[in-house]
């Protein structure tokens, strides 16, 4: 891949192959801080778009000493955990329902698959008419962004189980109540797993858009949405930093708390 | 294999967000029999009870006033309105411009989103220098981006563009870049044997193994720029569906709310029934080709 004459000049300690691994991917996240920094630094421009990376640290300082970052980081994440449980566990009774009867899923599931179809957004300003602007219409929003993969990946986890395995069951005489417990529920878990994750990550995407819509009470959307209305960039990029923070620790203890739940199955498929 | 494709593409990406499994490729039909029908009409007799029983209480609640109709007007009302809305063209103005907006911002990032999915993909060195800025990047949705996007370039259609774009770019990258990864070792292996050139490689083996976890991120892609659509149409626009809807809320005409967000759910499942067609169509040419 390297040019053979690349040894020759004196750029050739630059070339990109030349990086330690372990630094490369830090190589654009520090041209870029450091673009941004000189463009505050030696005032290439004077909007008041370039605020310097220490005020944002400054304000995200007094914004958690004053409590106001907490107050609304708590606010938000009490809304989302509402939501997410309320719209997770009606979605696992509908999808758990729509999987086991057949005659339910004929009448209820093409109204399901009809009603999902709406972007998810688009509901909120009827939920405001129906529910008001406080906490209580945000998270009848949020159970609702919940609700739909959880129903989905139920339904498909449920489906998915083979025949053959029901069929053992039956020779090895199960009640229905262990045929649902000991088969039924651990091979639709993977799936009904992936359902409540990603409900996990729409809940926490609708609430930024519950927050920006529904604009009252605290929240991190109404951080954002009050930065953005005074052209306080410090406040807004902590606001996107937050978001990203949240966003990525709710991925990551997902994948692990599912890495764990379904560790049986990798031991399972080694032994073949 | 469906489901293993949409844990790659969903597997540990904040903005991979999830969409009903893609419909298996279309199977070529049996020979009609009238036994062999009835499965298939029993189930469209079915489905219609539940939405019909619910329009019907519906229909009474609104004629009996039980609820007022500022709060949830009468089907036939949000019919008629539907009707009016189309006649005066309204309707398909709007309709007009939010698809045009998708359109612009879907092909910018499904473009970026391949063009960089394919590098990440093909070339370790730059998958090491740009992944975890992505990753990064796409941590924070694009609902978290729009505050910040409105102050640098304001409420135009450059706004809506870009968010748009952003929306689709994230899945399409992930999706091309997982896809081009978990294309098996072996199969290289074998083309190696047979004496495959790089060029070769990447037509015959590469791309036509990657191809559906690609394809199922350009799905998503147009999901998700859908969504964003909707999005920044409801929180910044004087045009478009969104708008039509946030106009009729803030006028207490829920009859215009419903009837726009019908709408907004027919395009949506349009979209989504286009690209899955394309997909049995180049999956059958595939088939055909074997």
């Amino acid at each position: 891949m390297t040019t053979s004459n690349a040894s020759t000049s004196p750029l050739w300690l630059l070339h990109p192959a030349r990086v330690p691994k372990a630094l490369r991917g830090w190589v654009i996240p520090v041209l870029l801080f450091t673009w941004w920094w000189a463009a505050y630094r030696f005032a290439w421009t004077d909007s008041e778009l370039f605020v310097p990376l220490s005020k944002v640290i400054e304000t995200g300082w007094r914004m958690s000493a004053s409590g106001e970052l907490w107050h609304s980081l708590g606010a938000s994440l009490y809304r989302m955990v509402t939501g997410f449980v309320l719209g997770t566990v009606a979605g696992l009774i509908v999808g758990a329902l729509l999987g086991v009867s057949r005659l339910f899923e004929s009448l209820v599931g093409p109204s399901f698959h009809t009603i999902k179809q709406v972007s998810l957004l688009a509901w909120i300003p009827l939920i405001s008419v129906w529910f008001g602007l406080g906490d209580p219409a945000k998270i009848a929003f949020l159970s609702l962004a919940a609700f739909f993969p959880v129903v989905l990946n139920t339904f498909e986890g449920i489906r998915s189980v083979s025949r053959d395995h029901i069929e053992v069951a039956r020779i090895f005489a199960y009640t229905r109540r262990q045929v649902f417990t000991r088969v039924v529920l651990p091979s639709a878990t993977p799936s009904i797993f992936t359902g409540i994750y990603l409900a996990l990550i729409y809940a926490w995407l609708a609430t930024l858009g519950a927050e920006y819509l529904l604009t009252s009470g605290a929240g991190i959307g109404n951080l954002l949405v009050d930065g953005r209305e005074h052209f306080w960039m410090d406040q807004v990029l902590l606001g996107v930093i937050v978001v990203g923070l949240v966003g990525f620790i709710l991925n990551w203890s997902a994948s692990k708390i599912e890495a764990r739940l379904l560790s049986w199955r990798g031991r399972s498929v080694a032994q073949f | 294999m469906s489901t293993t494709i949409s844990t790659v593409a969903l597997g540990d990406d904040i903005a991979a967000l999830p969409r009903a499994r893609p419909a298996p490729p279309a199977r070529r039909r049996p020979p009609l029999k009238l036994a062999a029908l009835w499965p298939r009409v029993r189930g469209w007799l079915l489905a219609w009870p539940v939405p019909l029983a619910v329009l019907a209480l519906w229909q009474l609640a609104a004629s009996y006033q039980w609820i007022p109709a500022q709060i949830l007007p009468a089907p036939l009302t949000v019919a008629a309105t539907f009707v009016d809305l189309f006649n005066t063209g309204e309707l398909q103005s709007n309709t007009l411009i939010s698809l045009q907006r998708v359109l612009f911002g879907f092909l910018t990032g499904a473009v970026l989103g391949l063009a960089l999915g394919v590098a990440m993909g093909l070339s370790p060195l730059v998958k090491d220098y740009l992944y975890p800025t992505f990753k990064a990047f796409a941590q924070v949705p694009s609902l978290g981006w729009l505050p910040l996007l409105m102050m640098v370039v304001g409420i135009d259609e450059a706004l809506k563009i870009i968010l748009i774009a952003k929306s689709t770019f994230v899945p399409i990258t992930l999706n091309t870049y997982k896809g081009l990864q978990g294309v098996p070792s072996s199969y290289i292996e074998v083309a190696k044997v047979y004496g495959f050139n790089r060029w070769q490689m990447l037509r015959r083996v590469v791309l036509p193994a990657a191809f559906p976890p690609i394809w199922n991120g350009v799905r998503y892609g147009l999901t998700h720029s859908w969504l964003a659509l909707v999005g920044v149409e409801l929180l910044a626009s004087s045009e478009g569906l969104g708008f039509l809807i946030v106009y009729g809320r803030q006028l207490y005409q829920l009859d215009v709310v419903l009837a726009a967000v019908v709408v907004v759910g027919a395009v949506g499942y349009a979209l989504d029934k286009i690209l899955a067609l394309i997909e049995a169509r180049l999956l059958r040419w595939r088939r055909d080709a074997f």
